[in-house]
């Protein structure tokens, strides 16, 4: 098991050095571009004055090195912004400041992340069970015509963009069925059954299309697997093809859907984007695109840097999972 | 004990047995029927429909397209008529089959014992403890050590030879009266090969099942079986005795086989020897991966071909002999000592020492004419004369036995042993003195294999060629060898005169390897077995 | 399963030769599929209309960008005039609500944006991720953990989030279709090319041949040339035909949030933006451009499947989707047989 261990260490390593890089990626392509860094970075509308002073918060006239080394001080220690009349305290996780509404960035992050989680984690639950189920079923069936209907179905729903999806959704379930209101989010902890009503639609115009994906990769593998020597010598044991299927034909497809999850959840951020603004749900998706459409670069940047270290931070736990799932990894 | 007997007594009767899969008949009109207790090889090349025949006993041909024909009936069980169910209950229970390749055998995800009791649990009606425990004696009785800890392990924790045995622990743990062996020891060394067919026949001894043995080697049927019956292109060739049909076969194409089958024992007609030392290993070392995790593949091994003469390099797998043969051509650089060609220190390639591969299928590229591919040294050595290009390769097709005119056409066009050939032609147009042969014919059916040793031997005398033949297979180099070098766990172990080696051998690892080796002769075999198990007695 | 079985015994080694790349053996394969024959015509039909969209709207009589007053009612904020939201002889598929903007152009244009954006981004994915597999499957320990350390770090980046951000920073003056394509190329697609092309390489360069090649006195360079990178043509196509449907989503979606190709250059994703205030008074405002996208995403998959098959059908076998099954495996065992059995006999 200590192999185990040191595989994980390292793989724990691996991710600190990615979100490290990360980081410098995107502050070099956001705080180096051409141009005048500080006029873009407050923004449009800011005046000279305000322009200046951002020019010194973000030490404009210092090295690049040293710049970055603010930018990742704020991030474990804090740091204290002068507003030119007062001094504000960013506390540790500071991503700094928005300077078109004047907030911190953490602090925007904080009141949407709940909404992106609750949006992003349901959706997860249905195309895990749903994409999974529907690879099993039409693995099982392969070569009749329910294997077929299903295969059509899940390449529908591979091909359809998620907003497609949500723009017919919402029109056919709201508009024109009137089986639910439009959705308005409410949080968990005032109303759990208002929170899962009014996510329905947006879980099922986020999952579904991942589902699909799910659907196709759940039966690649296992009809992959079905293929393997191993099929052949429990078959010649006499092992029903019911067990054959959920026993070993499941499991030999188990790695490979993790994997995907890992991948999945990379674009899920992307598909809740879409959805949430689709939908009006207040997220950092909705909050992301207002950021861009604006130009409040703080803002942006910190959106990226979070939304990055959670997809850094899935891809980690998928390929500990992974090795769990499949141990040959770890010696590798 | 004849083949042929009544209906009611016998485990496995087969009469007029046809599988066609599409327009291709690969058993055609097969009969033949196993007693009780008995044990029957199926022995013929690739494509002799052998392993179909296995296949068809277990009705695993059902379902995947292919026609059957004819009747076949194990233990009682029309496998034909037979439900599903009925079907169910023959495989395992009654009939277990042990495959070829233990690793993919076995599901890589599950802990061996696990997978012993699975199967267990299909048959007898028992609790999931009970199983277990079952899977643990029967992994005893073939010999796994520490069996109750060994169970949790998962296939690729264990050995080659370790999992061939679990497999076989999985045939006994339903108490089957027949086990169907396809190719049980052909993806294992010499040494474990002979360590599972001594349990094989252990286990018959003890527990009195039915064999049915389906092997291309010749040797493994004498060793494991009393009846052999000889198949080509889906039919029977000839049948009786495995004694007799060995010593007097009396089909032409069984003599032919046999003819083909190296003999360990059969020295070398000579080869004019020289003093002149072509390439030469002073030392040689290599290493692979770096830090707490590096392995020593070569250690310490200084070896010297001489024109005209062919140094055999034997050796179990993970023995260093690839590593070896690379070092040779210059494709692996020695992390220690070097590499001389004609006495002078060498690195890199140099087109006078040329290698042929083993695989025939990966050692063309797929996308080029074969004519493109053998052409390549004329034109790497700048030869722009497309009409001298043409006519030299024509030679060198011709040279090797195929057909001059087939420049065009592309290495999927050809069988196994004519891909070799093009190999050997492309190795010649370098117009090399030195040729590493790296397990040249090991993925080559008998007959085919003699013709390419042949065909290396008469373009050695006739060019005076330097050759290095590196085999797992102790009686291919013992037949093609002047000298030969006894790897294991990249040193060398015994290096001389190839008569010597074999004949008198010094070390006892190389003893022992030569005992493994499988006897033409059932008595010979019989004694060598006692031999064998005496030792572990005491 | 004892396909297998039966394969290794009847056919030796002949179903392991590699599948030659030959263009008329993969026109056969491909033929043999109906659903890619199918998908194949409608995603010519589609370049075709892309192409021919100056044409097609001078047939029309309309241009996309001209707005017409005239045919919305301002008074119910600007909802088309005239039944199925002014469909008639003038304007074949109606007029855009508030602008009047006649639809049928501004589809056939979007087909033109849809399909340049989306296969621009491809062929800067497949340029940069071969470019980088290669080196990295080829160069020594130190360029090969470097690359893959940037590959994973580009995979791992959230797709839509990175193209968001990107295009908050770049200067307006950017001729907007070529500057998503590019960041669309430069965020994805390219990361996992890459790591597919570089294990591919590792794969290849294993080979006995390539061995051989350097053996015949070719030089590395050389080698890799001739022997690799025609290796590298089958999958590399395979994963572009693929690329290319994700692409057109991808674009479809950052126009839909404003930020991709921006008015008056007419785009699916774009036109669906206010789609749902207007479903009920124009539906073919939302449905026209839904539609367009579904069917050109759909026929691409299908397609790239298609090709996929096609060129590796061992692979294939394994991991497709359900299309022509059959056929296919009677096209496959026709070409060994006959040609391979004849023995060794010189």
């Amino acid at each position: 098991m200590s192999g185990f261990t040191g595989f994980v260490l390292r793989r724990a390593i691996g991710a600190v050095v990615t979100l490290f890089v990360l980081s410098v990626v995107i502050y070099v392509v956001f705080y180096v571009t051409p141009g005048d860094v500080a006029q873009i970075t407050c923004g449009p509308r800011c005046s000279p004055a305000q322009v200046h002073q951002v020019a010194q918060q973000l030490h404009l006239d210092d090295p690049l090195y040293v710049r970055y080394w603010h930018f990742l001080q704020g991030i474990f220690v804090g740091q204290d912004f002068s507003t030119g009349t007062s001094v504000e305290h960013c506390a540790a996780p500071c991503l700094g400041q928005s300077y078109q509404s004047g907030r911190q960035v953490t602090d925007i992050l904080l009141a949407k992340l709940p909404v992106s989680f609750s949006l992003v984690l349901g959706a997860m639950v249905i195309w895990l069970v749903l994409g999974i189920g529907t690879g099993v079923l039409s693995a099982w069936r392969r070569g009749r015509l329910s294997e077929r209907v299903l295969t059509a179905v899940t390449l529908a729903g591979v091909a359809t963009p998620v907003f497609v999806i949500g723009l017919i959704l919402m029109i056919v379930v709201c508009g024109e069925l009137q089986l639910l209101p439009f959705p308005q989010y409410v949080n968990f902890t005032d109303d759990p059954e208002q929170w899962a009503w009014n996510l329905l639609l947006p879980w099922l115009s986020l999952a579904l299309i991942e589902a699909a994906n799910f659907a196709r990769l759940t039966r690649a593998s296992m009809l992959e697997t079905l293929a393997e020597d191993h099929i052949r010598t429990f078959r010649a044991y006499g092992v029903g093809e019911r067990a054959v299927i959920a026993r070993h034909a499941l499991r030999g497809a188990t790695a490979s859907v993790i994997a995907l999850n890992a991948v999945t959840f990379g674009s899920a951020i992307g598909g809740a984007v879409l959805t949430e603004t689709l939908f009006g749900l207040p997220g950092i998706g909705q909050e992301l695109v207002h950021a861009v459409k604006v130009v409040d670069l703080p803002v942006v940047v910190g959106m990226v840097l979070v939304t990055g270290f959670f997809v850094i931070l899935a891809n980690a736990v998928a390929d500990v999972l992974y090795a769990v799932a499949d141990r040959r990894v770890v010696l590798a | 004990m004849s083949l042929v007997e009544a209906a009611g007594t016998s485990l496995v009767d087969v009469r007029d047995l046809t599988v066609e899969f599409g327009a291709l008949r690969a058993v055609d009109g097969l009969s033949f029927s196993l007693a009780k207790g008995a044990a029957l090889a199926l022995v013929g090349e690739s494509g002799s429909g052998k392993s179909t025949v296995a296949g068809a006993l277990l009705g695993l041909h059902r379902g995947t397209g292919a026609r059957v024909g004819g009747s076949v009936r194990v233990a009682g069980t029309d496998v034909q008529a037979a439900t599903d169910e009925e079907l169910r209950r023959l495989r395992g229970a009654k009939a277990a089959m042990v495959f070829q390749d233990p690793l993919s055998s076995l599901d890589p995800y599950y802990a061996i014992g696990d997978q012993i009791a699975e199967v267990h649990r299909v048959h007898a009606r028992v609790s999931r403890r009970a199983a277990r425990a079952r899977a643990v004696e029967v992994l005893e009785r073939v010999g796994i050590p520490d069996a109750a800890r060994r169970a949790r392990s998962r296939p690729h924790e264990f050995s080659g030879g370790m999992r061939q045995r679990a497999l076989i622990a999985m045939a006994l743990a339903c108490d089957p009266d027949l086990l169907i062996a396809d190719e049980p020891t052909t993806a294992l060394d010499v040494t474990v090969q002979a360590q599972i067919l001594d349990l094989l026949h252990g286990l018959r001894e003890e527990t009195g099942m039915g064999l049915l043995l389906v092997t291309h080697d010749v040797g493994v049927a004498a060793e494991s079986v009393d009846d052999v019956l000889v198949m080509r292109h889906g039919r029977a060739v000839e049948r009786g005795p495995v004694g007799a049909v060995l010593a007097a076969p009396a089909e032409p194409y069984t003599r032919e086989l046999l003819d083909a089958v190296p003999r360990v024992d059969a020295r070398r007609t000579g080869s004019p020897a020289t003093d002149e030392v072509v390439l030469e290993t002073v030392g040689a070392r290599r290493e692979f991966g770096r830090g707490k995790r590096v392995l020593t593949a070569v250690d310490d091994v200084s070896v010297t071909v001489r024109r005209g003469e062919t140094l055999g390099v034997v050796g179990e797998s993970g023995s260093g002999k690839t590593t070896l043969g690379r070092m040779l051509v210059g494709l692996l650089e020695p992390t220690a000592g070097e590499i001389r060609y004609e006495g002078r220190p060498h690195t890199g390639v140099n087109p006078a020492v040329q290698m042929v591969f083993q695989d025939p299928v990966s050692s063309l590229n797929p996308r080029r004419s074969v004519g493109e591919s053998i052409a390549d040294p004329l034109r790497a050595r700048g030869d722009r004369d497309e009409e001298r290009i043409r006519g030299r390769v024509r030679e060198l097709l011709e040279r090797v036995g195929l057909d001059g005119a087939h420049y065009d056409r592309y290495p999927h066009e050809f069988s196994g042993g004519q891909r070799q050939r093009i190999g050997i032609a492309r190795a010649l147009a370098a117009e090399p003195r030195a040729i590493v042969c790296d397990e040249p014919v090991s993925a080559l059916d008998v007959t085919t294999q003699a013709q390419v040793v042949a065909l290396l031997g008469e373009l050695q005398r006739e060019l005076g060629l330097a050759l290095v033949f590196i085999a797992h297979d102790l009686a291919v180099v013992r037949q093609v060898s002047d000298r030969v070098a006894v790897m294991r766990h990249g040193r060398l172990v015994e290096y001389g005169p190839a008569d010597e080696v074999y004949d008198s051998p010094r070390e006892p690892y190389t003893r022992q390897l030569l005992a493994a080796v499988p006897a033409l002769d059932p008595e010979l075999a019989a004694r060598r077995r006692a031999a064998r198990r005496a030792p572990a007695a005491v | 399963m004892s396909e297998a079985l039966a394969a290794v015994e009847t056919a030796g080694t002949d179903l392991s030769v590699p599948a030659v790349s030959g263009a008329r053996q993969f026109w056969r394969r491909l033929r043999a599929q109906r659903a890619a024959l199918v998908a194949a015509v409608v995603v010519a039909l589609l370049v075709l209309v892309a192409l021919a969209a100056p044409l097609l709207t001078a047939l029309e009589g309309q241009d996309p960008t001209t707005y017409h007053p005239t045919l919305i009612d301002s008074a119910r904020g600007g909802v088309p005039i005239g039944s199925f939201g002014g469909v008639g002889a003038d304007h074949w598929l109606g007029v855009e609500p508030q602008t009047g903007r006649d639809m049928f152009a501004r589809l056939v244009y979007g087909a033109r944006v849809s399909l340049g954006v989306s296969l621009g981004a491809t062929l800067v994915q497949v340029a940069l991720g071969v470019a980088m597999g290669v080196a990295a499957g080829l160069g020594n320990r130190w360029v090969d953990l470097v690359l893959s350390r940037v590959t994973d770090i580009f995979i791992s980046m959230p797709l839509m989030i990175m193209a968001l951000a990107l295009l908050a920073i770049v200067p307006g003056s950017f001729p907007r279709p070529v500057l998503v394509a590019l960041i669309i190329a430069l965020v994805s697609g390219w990361a996992t090319t890459a790591k597919m092309v570089r294990a591919q390489t590792l794969t290849l360069k294993n080979l006995d041949y390539v061995a051989a090649s350097r053996l015949s006195g070719w030089s590395t360079w050389r080698t890799a040339v001739r022997e690799l990178l025609p290796g590298l043509a089958a999958p590399v196509i395979t994963y572009a035909a693929l690329l290319i449907p994700s692409n057109i989503s991808v674009e479809a979606a950052l126009s839909f949030l404003g930020v991709g190709v921006k008015p008056p250059t007419p785009s699916w994703g774009q036109m669906l933006t206010s789609a749902d205030v207007w479903y009920q008074a124009a539906p073919q405002y939302l449905l026209l451009p839904a539609l367009a996208l579904f069917v050109t995403v759909v026929a691409m998959t299908v397609f790239g499947d298609g090709v996929r098959v096609a060129l590796d059908p061992r692979a294939a076998s394994r991991l497709r989707i359900g299309t022509g099954r059959k056929r296919e495996a009677r096209v496959d065992t026709a070409v060994p047989s006959g040609e391979q059995r004849k023995e060794d006999r010189p």
